[in-house]
């Protein structure tokens, strides 16, 4: 909401002292938020005068254009009370007419200084203004044309324009709809200085008679108050006048006519909205109801507009005339040959408003109004004050007759202890401040013995209902700067939970390794999979949709980290990075098609057992954990050569993680994209699938934009959580002396090294410490479709030495069993 | 030679002469001392105290003397032989150690090579910065509460007094999953995790709720479809704003230092009533609104002096009779704020999207403090 400065303080008796800064600082600190202040055109300097133009010469050029070749009347203001002799390219100008001329020496928003200079032709000694070029608001169509009565050529026009004038804009919170009006604004003003406040909105009124108009409300509920008035002789040719023109425009609305500006300029002034009809346009009585299943109505934006049940309606004889609070319909809107004018200013239902604006994604300064709540005592007020600005301006004679349909509706009163903004603010605040407060912002107080009162709020504050609202009020004024820091002292809590510091350690144990953690949108499509490569039945595509989503690309939520990851890696690459390891950590979903989640009332706690209804309605949502590593791993350098990314580093992220968190994974060869079909291992705990690893399948590589051989993983992270060990055991060795046994065995090259591993140490028994393959040889020497393996043992016992028998005759068991088991050779 | 000479006639034997021994062992303390390295005090020690050095010759030659005159010459030649050979262990010592010494100089390396050979990860700013702020929490004694992003819409509104005709409803534009009849959204603050732990504990409850929230924004410089957010949540006996502003005092100083404080500005919020905005003390300019050298607007807080933190206030009775908690007993408090926001401001980030490019210079360049 945005208020000229002298318009507030028409209506509260600020001290000349109070700065308007000084004035917006107290309100932002009542609610009212300064969002800025702004003096249009402060930074003109003069001279800028009014002018009378008293010649006009078109002079077509040669690039096509058409210039005025002007002589403007500007009084003494040039010092000689000659015609000044100007070039003017706008062309909605007559002799005769009023402008706004700065002349040479005057400086213009921008620092554009104006010179007596050549051009087509003429000396043109200053320049007739626009709007835009003087910082106002308005079309820059052409210049500005004043009305015939707004001076005398050579006047001061900075004053005449509102030049210079402080516009204060505010955020204005939606419980504060009062304080979209002139109105609310100064009545906060005059609160927060303590002030008197002359409510614009006091004023006599006519009796109610309903001969104005004939109006039947056939919704007293969405419509409980109707006001119209009728107005005749209307002269439509009549300007608006200046001061209007420029409160309206600073409010940033845009001046249209002077019945528009006059509706207009009322609303702002006291905040209720109004609507004018052409009265001769309007057949019959006027009626309210909601509109009719297949209803149209063509409204003043020029768009037809199918209206739903829901909607409520103005009516004539020929049906809809008007969208009820939020915008009038083209049929008996007002034109340049209206004179008789019925005026409706109403008080409709704020939700029927809300929706109605919402279905029709209709924003009006009306509906902006009525969704919030209007003060119900409003319409026969601002339907009088419209009356008489189209009297006073517009030659207009009021039309005896006044209709007033229906009433306010009752303002609850509500009981609380006097001690209560005291208590919840922690201020010490006595029961007399919270009734001074409460009768300041306009409710009646009823006080009782037992130190409780009973408050009715004002007609105005439709947001006001139960006794926290009256906290709010009282404590606001009080001020909230007033409240006293106190740490609360009773929070006993156990510290984090076993999941979130596994989360910790988890994102510790990575980046340890080297990844970089990312964070990426969840959104994804069809062609995320397909890039992917996934079958079109792969389980992963059975996304949940997004309603709404930001691009029909990607409409879904992911079933996978590894788009997000595959696309910042692919990103890092782009940019040059020589290579890049990457995870993340997040929730991916997956369909429950348990039904919808049930609405449940807000009056009481819903039962467990509908508690348990709503969690079970929604999509299964585990974390994962995904990796990608693309490019070298380790760098090349001085040192020698670097690796680079494969399918075994993604393997041993995983791996690095599960031996941190104490769980025993196991690895097997499958296939399944986006991983190369001969390189990718599927992770297990206990027989449990909890994710792959290895490398990307080509073609996977081509479509992220990454080098060939890059490598990922993505697991179920609840899965490795629930299998960390939480306490861990603390580690038994011998400090003996060790015995090492090195043996190379030969196998078909297909048994997995995990088999060879497994029977060894079986064999082996107790004695073995340890077991690490360290050298894998294929070739001629042991034929093909082999492979040798080469195990590194290591023998250790608790209390003693061991003898080379004793690590021989280990090393030859364990030998016999990997023999039996996988077929081992020794070589 | 190892037997005397018996036909020697010892007369003859100049050998022991005390001019021959003294010029033999001159001799070699000069050549000792002359030694270079270790290789020419081998040669030295061979020539001047090897089996056929005059030395050794000379001490061979005493047994062929007169018993009388046996012991001078014994003496004479013995304490030439001594002098020798400690001047040979001396010399052989300082060599030794010249010789160490030179190894270590050979071996020395130009240090300032580069040593960046393993590869670098890092924790994202926004992962850390939530457990920054959970710390801070946790060491008040609150506890840590989370839920799920894809939330049930009576725990995203109803049962935060945002009823279906609430503007708020509107201002917050949804996600909604499909079909939008199935009541599910993407939740649209961390709010719910609040409901959710009113609905499941008994007061008094002490919860921080940081996690990632979703609304309908067009991606650009200041805005994201998904971002973060830190809300808590106090439910107890005799709660007031005092608590809430202490405890946002006690947060802000703990985040941003000592000084650093906060202030109330009344507002709106459905779930809250009364409700407040929280603006921070700018933490750069400390509030005076000017930048470094006093001359212009401090960046931070584009010489505002405060820097728009969050909301707050106080649970709206509703939101605690829709979530089971007795309003006649208790009270509460709530606060809410971007991690995001936060983050930007704090380390001075000029574009919201360089946290979720996963651009690897950004996230490294945080190190582990953040």
């Amino acid at each position: 909401m945005k208020a000229p400065v002298s318009w507030i303080r028409e209506y509260v008796d600020l001290p000349a002292e109070v700065s308007t800064e000084a004035l917006t600082d107290r309100l932002t600190a009542l609610g009212l938020k300064l969002e800025g202040i702004v003096a249009a055109g402060a930074e003109i300097q003069g001279p800028l005068v009014v002018g009378r133009v008293l010649t006009k010469e078109p002079e077509p050029q040669k690039n096509g254009k058409v210039i005025n070749w002007c002589t403007v009347d500007v009084g003494a203001a040039n010092g000689t009370g000659e015609p000044q002799g100007i070039v003017c390219g706008a062309h909605n100008f007559e002799p005769g007419d009023l402008v706004v001329v700065v002349l040479p020496g005057g400086v213009l928003p921008g620092g554009f200084e104006i010179s007596a200079r050549k051009t087509y032709g003429h000396v043109s000694a200053g320049m007739i203004c626009s709007a835009p070029e003087l910082g106002l608001t308005g079309d820059g169509a052409g210049i500005i044309v004043l009305p015939p009565d707004a001076g005398r050529p050579g006047d001061d026009a900075f004053d005449l324009l509102g030049l210079g004038e402080e516009v204060v804009e505010f955020e204005i919170n939606p419980d504060r709809a009062y304080a979209l009006s002139l109105r609310g604004i100064a009545r906060e003003a005059a609160l927060g200085f303590d002030v008197p406040f002359r409510d614009p909105a006091d004023r006599p009124l006519p009796d109610v008679d309903g001969k104005a108009w004939e109006v039947n409300v056939d919704d007293p509920v969405g419509c409980p108050v109707f006001a119209a008035r009728l107005v005749s002789g209307f002269d439509p040719t009549r300007p608006t006048p200046e001061f209007m023109k420029h409160r309206v425009e600073q409010a940033g609305m845009r001046s249209i006519s002077l019945a528009v500006d006059i509706t207009n300029y009322v609303m702002l002034e006291l905040g209720q909205p109004i609507h004018g009809y052409d009265a001769d346009r309007v057949a019959g009585a006027l009626g309210v109801r909601r509109a009719h299943d297949g209803e149209r109505l063509a409204t003043l934006d020029d768009t037809v507009r199918e209206l739903s049940t829901e909607d409520l309606v103005i009516t004539d004889d020929s049906g809809p005339i008007g969208l009820a609070g939020v915008m009038g319909g083209a049929t008996t809107e007002m034109s340049a040959t209206t004179t008789r004018i019925l005026i409706e200013a109403a008080h409709w239902d704020a939700v029927s408003m809300f929706r109605t604006g919402k279905r029709h994604r209709l924003i009006s300064e009306a509906g902006k109004r009525n969704e919030r709540g209007v003060d119900p005592l409003l319409p026969g007020v601002a339907a009088d004050r419209v009356v008489e600005l189209l009297v006073q301006h517009g030659g207009a004679i009021a039309e005896p007759g006044f209709t007033l349909v229906g009433s306010a509706p009752e303002r609850p009163t509500i009981t609380i202890a006097t001690e209560l903004p005291a208590r919840l603010s922690g201020i010490a605040i006595s029961a007399m401040t919270t009734v001074e407060q409460l009768r300041a912002i306009g409710a009646s107080v009823t006080e009782h013995e037992q130190g409780s009162i009973d408050v009715v709020p004002p007609t105005w504050r439709p947001d006001i209902n139960a006794p926290y609202d009256l906290v709010e009020e009282v404590v606001r004024i009080v001020g909230y700067d007033q409240v006293p820091s106190v740490l609360p002292r009773r929070a006993t809590g156990r510290g984090l939970t076993r999941t979130q510091r596994l989360r910790r350690r988890i994102g510790r144990v990575l980046s340890g390794a080297g990844c970089v953690e990312v964070i990426s949108f969840p959104f994804v499509g069809e062609a995320t999979f397909d890039r992917l490569g996934l079958p079109a039945d792969d389980p992963l595509r059975k996304t949940i949709g997004l309603a709404n989503p930001l691009s029909t690309e990607e409409p879904a939520y992911t079933t996978t980290l590894l788009p997000g990851l595959l696309e910042a890696a692919g990103r890092n690459v782009g940019r040059g990075a020589p290579g890049v390891a990457l995870f993340e950590t997040g929730t991916v979903a997956f369909p429950s098609d348990n039904g919808p989640a049930p609405i449940y009332g807000v009056h009481t706690r819903p039962s467990d057992a509908e508690l348990e209804k709503l969690v079970e309605a929604l999509p299964v949502q585990p974390q994962h954990l995904g990796v990608v590593l693309a490019g070298e791993r380790t760098r090349a350098g001085w040192w020698g050569p670097g690796t680079t990314a494969g399918w075994s580093d993604a393997l041993a992220v995983v791996r690095r993680l599960a031996d941190d968190l104490g769980v025993t994974v196991d690895v097997a060869a499958a296939a399944r994209m986006p991983w190369h079909p001969g390189r990718c291992a599927v992770i297990t705990i206990e027989d449990v699938e909890i994710g792959h690893a290895g490398e990307l399948h080509p073609n996977v590589c081509k479509a992220f934009g990454l080098p060939a051989r890059s490598a990922a993983a993505e697991i179920d992270l609840d899965a490795l959580m629930a299998a960390a060990v939480d306490v861990p055991p603390g580690p038994v060795f011998s400090t003996m002396p060790v015995a090492k046994e090195d043996v190379a065995l030969v196998v078909d090259a297909g048994v997995p090294v995990t088999a060879v591993e497994a029977a060894l140490r079986e064999g082996a028994g107790d004695l073995l410490e340890s077991v690490r393959l360290f050298d894998v040889y294929t070739g001629e020497q042991i034929g093909s479709g082999k492979k040798s393996l080469a195990f590194a043992l290591r023998f250790r016992a608790l209390d003693r030495t061991l003898t080379e028998a004793e690590a021989g005759a280990a090393r030859d068991a364990a030998v016999a069993v990997a023999a039996e088991r996988v077929g081992a050779v020794q070589r | 030679m190892s037997g005397p000479n018996t036909d020697y006639d010892p007369v003859e034997v100049a050998a022991v002469s005390p001019a021959e021994v003294e010029a033999a062992r001159d001799a070699a303390l000069a050549a000792i001392a002359a030694a270079a390295d270790l290789e020419q005090l081998k040669a030295v020690r061979t020539q001047h105290a090897g089996d056929r050095s005059p030395l050794a010759l000379a001490n061979r030659e005493i047994g062929a003397l007169p018993p009388q005159a046996r012991k001078e010459a014994g003496q004479r030649v013995g304490q030439a032989r001594g002098a020798v050979s400690q001047a040979l262990a001396k010399r052989q010592a300082e060599l030794e150690a010249e010789h160490e010494a030179r190894i270590l100089v050979e071996e020395s390396v130009d240090v300032t090579l580069p040593t960046d050979r393993d590869p670098v990860g890092a924790r994202h700013p926004l992962t850390t910065g939530a457990e920054l702020i959970a710390d801070i929490f946790v060491a008040m004694g609150w506890e840590v509460a989370e839920g799920p992003v894809i939330e049930a819409e009576w725990l995203n509104f109803d049962a935060l007094n945002l009823g279906p005709d609430h503007p708020a409803r509107t201002m917050q534009d949804t996600f909604w999953t499909e079909p939008a009849d199935n009541h599910i959204v993407l939740r649209t603050h961390t709010s719910p995790v609040q409901a959710r732990t009113m609905l499941t504990r008994t007061p008094p409850i002490y919860v921080v709720c940081p996690g990632r929230v979703f609304r309908t924004d067009e991606y650009d410089a200041t805005h994201s479809p998904m971002f973060h957010q830190v809300e808590g949540l106090a439910i107890d006996e005799g709660i007031s704003m005092a608590h809430l502003k202490g405890t946002l005092d006690h947060f802000a100083t703990s985040m941003f230092g000592e000084g650093i404080t906060t202030r109330f500005r009344p507002s709106f919020f459905p779930f809250t009533e009364p409700s407040a905005e929280v603006d921070l003390i700018c933490f750069v300019c400390r509030g005076s609104g000017l930048d470094d050298d006093r001359s212009g607007a401090c960046r931070t807080c584009r010489g505002e002096g405060w820097i728009e933190w969050g909301g707050c206030g106080i649970v709206n009775p509703r939101v605690l009779q829709a979530c089971g908690v007795d309003s006649s007993r208790y009270s509460g408090f709530a606060f809410g704020m971007g991690i995001d926001r936060t983050l930007m401001f704090r380390h001075g980030l000029e574009d919201l999207r360089a946290l979720f490019e996963g651009d690897v210079r950004f996230t490294t360049a945080f190190g582990s403090e953040l």
